[in-house]
């Protein structure tokens, strides 16, 4: 997702000079062409995450449209107030990337797993929360992002769903179906729609038809989708790469609620509130953690049965 | 441009202010805010470029309280300069106010940024002077700190970024009344040498007296070309009321009944 990500950050600079790209001392080599090409339009920070949060929102108070980039928890958890108070408060155009979304980097340790950010960014007012599913809509929510008022998160996984494609435009607070089903709905959010893709075509094997939606934006969230699949499936089952508390799972369940409306069946897949002092592979901790397509089939079985 | 007795006119009006204000609305700070009274009467009676009909006015120079916690110190400089009617002042720390004790931009013509956490302002304010470099605009970015605040990492990190970028065009003053929250700076987490801290990290510094109206001016219209100013501002918390100097009591305290009468009485005789 980071490549796709890189190539729209560079087309939209080659026309927009207010773009301005920080970066805090991350993405060895990623970026050299960029900043040979708009230099001034990147800046080398340093490791220095809440000055560089305090920094965008100076250049983007004077009208600059920014983009940060860090790995991970890095720019996200490290400058949280720095996001709340400068950014937030004063609703200015700060895209913040984070590479590395959930075990993206699984094998460098729990400093790295990144399985909390969608739950403690959605909780902000005046932010937008992408987890984008496929390098479509990585490229797409580059672009949506920065040319949006307002303050942005974008989650970049190592994966990504590469068999699914749509062709509906890419809008912040909708989703993407792609595949149709009436006996479920499996939403997932960021790349793990990869697993939930494979689970949903094992399922279907086995006589289930799920409905399989990406839910590439967190906050705002497609509350269309989640009534349409509330009604008319047999049910949702949320996956995500993500501690359980607060993210896409209770962000259904409270439209559910608020809309007064129950799925007929309903499952959280994710992680259960633990930090993985363990560590491998993504597909290594997916597994580990009961959060990969065979998880999902096991999971959905026992709760249609 | 005001001349030095129009100066020390402001300055005793914004401590006026201070105590009204603190008083009125049950508030605390005012120590901090009497310590900076001549820093910013200072700044916007004769140094900074602002246009209070226009407050975006592009080319304005832009001042950015670090230490928001002395908010009522910056609505009071701003109505004193026409950005709003003095009588707002009074609505400070009000219910459905908007002049939240620590200084808030939403609503506030003047007003830049909002803080009240400390160790954010220096960052945002380098943000700033780098737009202004990158756009080559000519105007200055002030910065007030506290001398307390300096003990937060994000300060050196914004010091580590604005020298490094030669961000002439930003100027930080630190109000060094040598007073946080609870003890003296020293007690807590020295800070001393200070000067030496900011001139190591590539900084141009001085240290004045930070209550001397002519040694301010002449030192916030300094320039060092490639280097980023440092004003060490050597001021006493709680200055101009004799029972609130260096006296720490009056970082939370309010002015209230006789304690506020003592204080009004004396700021008047002052003004006699």
């Amino acid at each position: 997702m980071r490549d796709a990500f890189t190539t729209a950050l560079t087309k939209l600079a080659e026309k927009d000079k207010n773009i301005v790209f920080l970066t805090g001392d991350l993405g060895y080599g990623v970026f050299d062409n960029f900043e040979s090409r708009f230099n001034q339009q990147y800046f080398n920070v340093g490791i220095s995450e809440q000055n560089m949060i305090g920094l965008a929102t100076g250049l983007a108070l004077e009208g600059k449209k920014i983009v940060t980039y860090s790995i991970g928890n890095f720019g996200t958890l490290r400058c949280l107030e720095q996001i709340r108070n400068d950014a937030c408060y004063h609703d200015v155009n700060i895209t913040i990337v984070a590479n590395g979304g959930g075990f993206s980097y699984g094998p460098l340790g729990m400093s790295h797993h990144t399985t909390e950010d969608l739950s403690i960014m959605r909780a902000f007012p005046n932010i937008s929360v992408l987890a984008p599913c496929t390098e479509h809509d990585a490229s797409e929510a580059t672009t949506a992002l920065i040319n949006k008022e307002g303050v942005g998160y974008l989650r970049l996984d190592k994966d990504s769903a590469k068999d699914c494609f749509s062709k509906d435009p890419f809008v912040i607070g909708k989703s993407r179906r792609y595949k149709e089903g009436k006996d479920l709905t499996l939403i997932a959010t960021g790349g793990i729609l990869s697993e939930a893709y494979i689970a949903r075509e094992e399922l279907k094997k086995l006589g289930i038809e799920a409905r399989l939606v990406g839910m590439h934006s967190i906050k705002p969230i497609d509350v269309d989708e989640i009534k349409d699949s509330t009604q008319n499936t047999g049910g949702i089952v949320t996956i995500e790469e993500h501690n359980k508390d607060g993210g896409l799972g209770s962000a259904v369940s409270e439209v559910c609620m608020d809309l007064k409306m129950i799925p007929k069946k309903f499952l959280r897949i994710g992680l259960d509130n633990k930090f993985s002092s363990i560590v491998g592979t993504q597909q290594y901790l997916r597994s580990r953690y009961e959060i990969d397509n065979k998880a999902i089939v096991k999971k959905v079985l026992e709760l249609i049965k | 441009m005001m001349n030095i007795s129009e100066l020390k006119n402001l300055s005793l009006r914004l401590r006026k202010h201070a105590v009204n204000m603190t008083n009125a609305g049950k508030s605390s700070h005012v120590g901090s805010i009497l310590s900076m009274a001549d820093i910013i009467a200072v700044l916007y009676g004769s140094v900074m470029n602002f246009r209070p009909n226009e407050p975006k006015w592009t080319d304005r120079d832009r001042l950015i309280l670090s230490k928001g916690h002395a908010g009522a110190g910056i609505y009071s400089i701003l109505a004193e300069m026409g950005f709003m009617k003095l009588e707002k002042l009074k609505a400070h720390c009000k219910n459905g106010s908007d002049l939240s004790g620590h200084v808030s931009h939403r609503g506030i013509p003047g007003v830049e940024i909002s803080t009240g956490s400390l160790g954010h302002g220096l960052s945002v304010a380098a943000g700033m002077a780098l737009a202004s470099k990158i756009n080559n605009k000519k105007n200055k970015v002030f910065v007030i700190m506290s001398d307390g605040e300096c003990n937060e990492g994000s300060i050196w990190e914004a010091a580590l970024f604005a020298q490094h970028h030669k961000l002439d065009n930003l100027i930080s003053v630190i109000d060094r009344n040598k007073l946080q929250s609870i003890n003296s700076t020293e007690e807590t987490l020295k800070l001393e040498p200070l000067l030496d801290k900011w001139k190591a990290f590539g900084w141009s510094v001085v240290k004045i007296d930070g209550h001397n109206h002519q040694e301010l001016y002449k030192n916030l219209i300094h320039f060092d070309e490639g280097k980023p100013l440092c004003i060490i501002a050597e001021t006493i918390k709680g200055k101009g009321i004799s029972f609130m100097e260096n006296n720490n009591l009056w970082h939370y305290r309010s002015p209230q009944g006789e304690e506020y009468e003592a204080a009004i009485s004396e700021l008047e005789n002052k003004n006699a």
